[in-house]
């Protein structure tokens, strides 16, 4: 039996005591979760409701010739039909890829792409409808990867873009890389290939949309991003957005395949208008798979040069993502395969340049980590073979130069705290990586990786200056506090994270807060559970509110009792004097004074992150209020005959600033782990290309939970997880993110042990285990003992921004022609939000509400 | 989620009415048990029912027993589970506990029966996949199609036995009994199958397997059985490539009998006979079982149809069939990932 993870934390000095933060509790919703309580979007029913399902395109690449429904409508229950033509407007989640239809009105890009839906009154019925609906197509020629891609400019899969099938090109340079290159000893080069995979969330994606008097719609869906789905809705349907209400229901699991807003959703929406009934629409998990916008497939290039104590003069990373059909978050995806490099080691030069392709796949957007697992798995492999080849330890390596804290890197990202030293120290000493690395008998083996993650982008997805979260508290003389935020729970915890922050503030029981969260009627907005900013947005959002309804009952009580507001402390449901405990009165019949004195009580609280110092085209993407940090060191056992391997035990350690809830923050470096430990093993998100003289095709291999293999709980090793407190003066009480940092070690981690344990490198993955047992092949044939891709594609990467570091002295803007193009003190377009220009001409994508 | 399609479903409760159905209705037809892998099928409408005949209502055809000459019998309604966990099983026979502990799931080995696993469909990547995923390959042979993907040249299906207990029964030398209106018969459970991903039974449609016959064994010390299993986790998964073998020895550790059946790279349980004769009367050395791993590794012909690398599973092949059988004669199996082995625990 696998032991308990323990957890080593222990209490900055000279910290105040906190109540609730810090201590493991229960989640709030764990009690309704474990006892099936928790209605999640399948489990709603209204009266008359109706079911959808929708048609989906059965070839990859197609022009749509006809849609017969004949035989659909005949069958029992049918209730209604829609096609393309009835939804024109285009959607999508970034402004600058408003590529996606509801339904495709004319052309279909990948197996999976809906082309029409039906209702039913049963569920069986719709099914059966579904089926029986017939479509004509004329094919068009399928691309398949990104060699397809760059190789085949006709036909288009999208008619924009920079041109053909590429989506975006991005070319930057921090610094001048050549004379770092000049100035290295050792230059390193490898070409890395990451394979795409999917979310897989337990719970697949369901919607109901129900119609209201007068118009009016309510969609609850199993969406991270309520408000990104409010704005797609009001966008396509046409309506102002005051009129429609989006509900997020509790998700059984995002990962970030449940942040963009999807076809299901708005056609589910015009069939409920449309037919004045309640209509229901849970996807399959086949369908799950085509929605996808997982992990894109990047093939990288890296080339860095070091000097012989292992520092870093120069880094040259190139990157080609494999996009799929959609734009979805991709252009964002695009600039963090590059942006996150410069965060975790002293890098004074760097050039990026990256290129995403459309293929006739399902659409790749973020998953976990986003965009930023791929190239960290090229970097920390590399930095393990650079201390390889200078005889350094891989620990010391990275500890001779690691970031410094509350500096600007030479891109121009803001880093606050680092705690990656002690997390480095934490599994060195965890794993005795001193006595045992390199030490162990053949075919056994530890490989040491680190990682770093945003605490929330620095910006919001489309342009504007109002809060990214905002928290409403009303209280009153029931002593109960009502907590409004437009956060989604996603199995992650935020909601047990709101309520302990308002609790911790309040002295308050978690009991006596009632949370109402997700609801574009009722909550202030935020911006939804993505690129982890939940705890340090959302936080400081309820901590505001928290803070200002503290500061009222206080005056409240103060002029009452005749105590100095400065002496009240709010504690186990009483606000009592600091001086004289027992001079106090209980939390409730403080909430009736100040009611007395005030009148109704509300505040609010909001939150808007600090402005980076980036000027340039693309800063936009990578910063962040503050980065977590983390450190592995994985051991595995590799059996040289035959390739397999297994992972033994995981040391993790993670820098959270401070844990709001320690047993929540160590299920998701846990959960960081075994979806880290299913990329690098086994997941793969692949497709079935058949002979092209006898098909057009090109299906997902296996769209089932049960054929695209991921980890159970008997592929489970043990995990050892630490967690560094070290309180970040952005975070709310010190937090930082726990969400995705976590995974971003696993994958180079794993591919380092299995060097250790057998002597060659997989440098891609997954790792199956025929790679490793052809690498040793080629390592006994005393060819290079490796197993990988071996060239980058000639890709154009159009004009490279150059922009100074600081060091250079730099202001943080380009130097060449971009800086024209762009007016002094506004800030820049990123690609994944349109420029305040854009905004205020009122363009499409713009600010809608 | 994906549903049933409709049909009729009738749950007869004696077994000459129950073949009688079945001789009576279509042949659109089909028997289910424990419905583990009927009902998936349906779903995904690559098998189709226009009858469902339920054998669960029975009387007797479930429940293990020893019969009088030593051996045993066991009901094909019986529960997987039921059948792995008997005493006698596991004492006598632990390689087939081995291989039934390696079926999927515990929740599907109670509700899946051992009659349900010898006579499972046969799978492929492109045959167990929904109704839609199949029109965008144009269907495949084994289901509204006509080319086999696998092999497009190939004038047969390639589709691979997916049965765990099939392999090691046929090594254990059990037969089966066949009922249908006509009477009944009982065979030796390999004549029950043939090499053809599409029709993978030799049993009759209007038959119904009722029970099979495991041989007696003096005692376990002198019938040793094995069973290995290559898949990608440690439970779930099919095999994607299995080996299944009993050894005979006599008193002086002599092998007296032998067979060596492999699971998951042909269409049916293929018996390794060439490396079997290589056994027969000898002591089984450490070199020797090398020998005779590689002749039966090469009736191994795994095709890109299932999970991992196709030439990778045949080049590993060997190394499996060498674990069962240094297994079976108590020697270390010399394999990493026992997790990979039937019913194993992972190391740490």
């Amino acid at each position: 039996m696998k032991p308990p993870s323990e957890a080593v934390a222990a209490k900055p000095q000279g910290e105040r005591d906190f109540r609730l933060i810090g201590t493991p509790f229960r989640r709030v919703d764990a009690r309704a979760k474990v006892t099936g309580q928790t209605r999640y979007a399948d489990d709603l029913s209204f009266p008359r409701m109706v079911h959808m399902r929708l048609v989906r395109s059965t070839v990859p690449h197609a022009r749509i010739r006809q849609i017969d429904f004949s035989r659909a409508e005949k069958v029992p229950g049918f209730l209604g039909k829609l096609t393309g033509e009835a939804l024109p407007e285009t959607f999508g989640i970034l402004p600058v890829s408003q590529d996606e239809h509801a339904l495709c009105p004319d052309v279909v890009r990948f197996v999976g792409d809906p082309v029409a839906a039906v209702v039913a009154v049963t569920e069986d019925q719709a099914i059966e409808a579904a089926l029986a609906v017939e479509v004509e197509y004329e094919p068009l020629t399928t691309v398949a990867s990104i060699e397809e891609a760059l190789s085949t400019p006709e036909p288009r899969i999208h008619d924009y873009g920079v041109e053909g099938n590429l989506h975006k090109v991005v070319s930057m340079e921090f610094g001048d890389v050549e004379p770092g290159f000049e100035e290295a000893e050792v230059i390193l080069e490898d070409t890395f290939l990451y394979e795409g995979n999917t979310h897989l969330p337990m719970e697949q994606h369901s919607s109901v949309a129900v119609p209201e008097d007068e118009g009016r719609l309510t969609l609850y869906s199993s969406t991270q991003t309520p408000h990104y789905c409010h704005r797609a809705l009001a966008k396509v349907l046409g309506l102002p957005a005051s009129r429609i209400r989006v509900v997020g229901t509790p998700n059984g699991g995002g990962f970030g395949g449940k942040s963009d807003p999807f076809n299901h959703e708005i056609v589910a929406a015009r069939m409920a208008l449309d037919l004045g009934r309640p209509v229901k629409v849970t996807l399959t998990r086949e369908e799950v798979f085509y929605c996808h916008r997982g992990r894109h497939p990047v093939l990288m290039a890296l080339r860095t040069g070091f000097t012989k104590d292992g520092a870093i003069t120069a880094q040259h990373l190139k990157t080609a993502l494999d996009g799929g059909a959609y734009g979805s978050y991709g252009v964002a995806s695009t600039y963090y395969t590059g942006a996150l490099q410069t965060v975790t080691y002293d890098l004074p030069r760097y050039r990026f340049d990256g290129v995403r392709c459309f293929t006739n796949k399902p659409p790749c957007g973020p998953k976990r980590g986003h965009g930023t697992p791929q190239p960290r798995f090229g970097f920390e492999i590399q930095l393990d073979k650079a201390a390889h080849q200078l005889g350094i330890d891989p620990a010391d390596i990275r500890l001779k130069h690691l970031a410094a804290p509350h500096t600007i890197t030479a891109n121009w990202l803001k880093v606050e705290t680092i705690g990656l030293r002690q997390c480095i120290e934490k599994v060195v000493e965890g794993s005795g990586w001193r006595e045992r690395y390199g030490k162990l008998p053949r075919g056994r083996g530890l490989g040491l990786a680190c990682g770093s993650y945003l605490c929330g982008a620095g910006l919001p997805i489309y342009w504007n200056h109002m809060p990214q979260s905002g928290v409403m508290l009303k209280l009153d003389r029931s002593g109960g506090v009502a907590v409004f935020c437009g956060e989604s729970e996603i199995g992650q915890g935020s909601d047990s994270v709101l309520a302990a922050i308002v609790a911790e503030v309040l002295g308050v029981d978690l009991l006596d807060i009632r949370l109402c969260v997700a609801d574009t009627d009722l909550t202030p907005v935020d911006l939804g559970s993505y690129s982890s900013r939940v705890t340090l947005m959302m936080g400081n959002a309820a901590l505001q509110a928290a803070q200002r309804a503290r500061d009222l009952i206080a005056s409240a009580v103060s002029k009452k009792l005749e105590i100095p507001a400065s002496r009240l402390v709010f504690a186990e449901n009483r606000v009592f004097d600091a001086a004289d405990p027992e001079q106090g009165v209980t939390f409730q019949e403080a909430s009736i004074i100040a009611e007395a004195l005030h009148g109704t009580l509300a505040t609010t609280g909001s939150y808007i992150p600090p402005r980076s110092p980036g000027r340039y085209r693309g800063a936009g993407v990578g910063p962040s209020p503050t980065y977590s940090y983390s450190a592995s060191v994985v051991e595995v056992e590799v059996d040289p005959d035959t390739g397999l391997y297994e992972v033994h035990h995981v040391w993790m350690a993670h820098d959270i600033g401070r844990s709001i809830n320690p047993a929540l923050v160590m299920g998701q470096v846990e959960g960081g782990v075994y979806m880290g430990l299913g990329e690098v093993l086994m997941e793969e998100q692949a497709f079935r290309r058949l002979p092209k003289r006898l098909s057009d095709s090109l299906v997902h291999k296996m769209p089932s939970l049960l054929e695209y293999k991921s980890p159970t709980f008997h592929d489970m090793p043990p995990v050892t997880t630490y967690l560094v407190e070290d309180p970040d003066a952005l975070g709310p009480f010190g937090a930082k993110e726990v969400g995705q940092g976590p995974l971003l070690p696993i994958m180079p981690a794993v591919a380092n042990a299995i060097f250790d344990a057998v002597g060659v490198r997989v440098d891609q993955t997954p790792i199956h285990p025929h790679m490793i047992l052809e690498a040793l092949a080629a390592q006994a044939n005393e060819e290079e003992g490796r197993y990988g891709p071996t060239a980058f594609p000639e890709v154009d990467f159009g004009e490279t921004l150059l922009v100074p570091t600081p060091e250079q002295g730099g202001d943080g803007r380009a130097i060449n022609s971009w800086k024209e193009q762009l007016r002094s003190g506004m800030r820049s377009s990123t690609g994944t939000m349109t420029t305040r220009d854009e905004a205020l001409s009122n363009k499409k994508g713009a600010l809608t509400t | 989620m994906i549903r049933l399609p409709p049909f009729a479903y009738r749950r007869p409760t004696d077994l000459a009415d129950a073949a009688a159905m079945l001789a009576g209705e279509g042949p659109e037809t089909r028997l289910v048990a424990g419905g583990t892998d009927l009902w998936p099928n349906l779903k995904r409408r690559h098998q189709q029912a226009s009858t469902v005949i339920s054998l669960m209502g029975i009387q007797g055809l479930a429940g293990v027993e020893e019969t009088e000459d030593g051996g045993l019998r066991i009901g094909a309604t019986t529960p997987l589970s039921t059948v792995a966990d008997h005493p006698v099983v596991r004492w006598r026979y632990p390689g087939l506990s081995r291989a039934i502990d390696s079926i999927s799931s515990p929740p599907l080995r109670n509700m899946g029966t051992i009659g349900g696993n010898l006579c499972v469909d046969t799978r492929c990547t492109y045959y167990n996949q929904s109704e839609e995923w199949r029109r965008s390959i144009n269907y495949c042979m084994k289901a509204a199609g006509e080319i086999c993907w696998v092999a497009p040249s190939s004038p047969r299906c390639w589709a691979h036995s997916a049965s765990d207990s099939a392999p090691m029964l046929a090594a254990l030398e059990a037969e089966v009994e066949l009922v249908s209106t006509r009477g009944s018969r009982r065979i030796p459970l390999p004549q029950m199958y043939q090499d053809d991903g599409i029709e993978y039974l030799a049993k009759q449609p209007d038959e119904i397997l009722t029970t099979i016959y495991l041989p007696a064994t003096s005692d376990a010390a002198h019938c040793r059985s094995s069973f290995w299993k290559l898949r990608r986790r440690g439970s779930i998964d099919f095999a994607v490539m299995s080996t299944a073998t009993t050894l005979w020895l006599d008193g002086h550790g002599r092998v007296e009998r032998a067979a060596i059946y492999l699971g998951a790279v042909a269409s049916f349980p293929k018996p390794a006979d060439k490396a079997v004769e290589r056994l027969i009367g000898e002591i089984p050395t450490p070199e020797l079982l090398d020998q005779v791993s590689e002749l039966a590794r090469r009736k191994a012909t795994p095709m890109d149809n299932t999970d991992f690398q196709a030439q990778w599973r045949k080049a590993v092949a060997g190394k499996y069939i060498r674990a069962a059988l240094r297994e079976a004669l108590g020697m270390d199996p010399e394999l990493l990932a026992p997790k990979h082995q039937a019913g194993g625990t992972p190391t740490s």
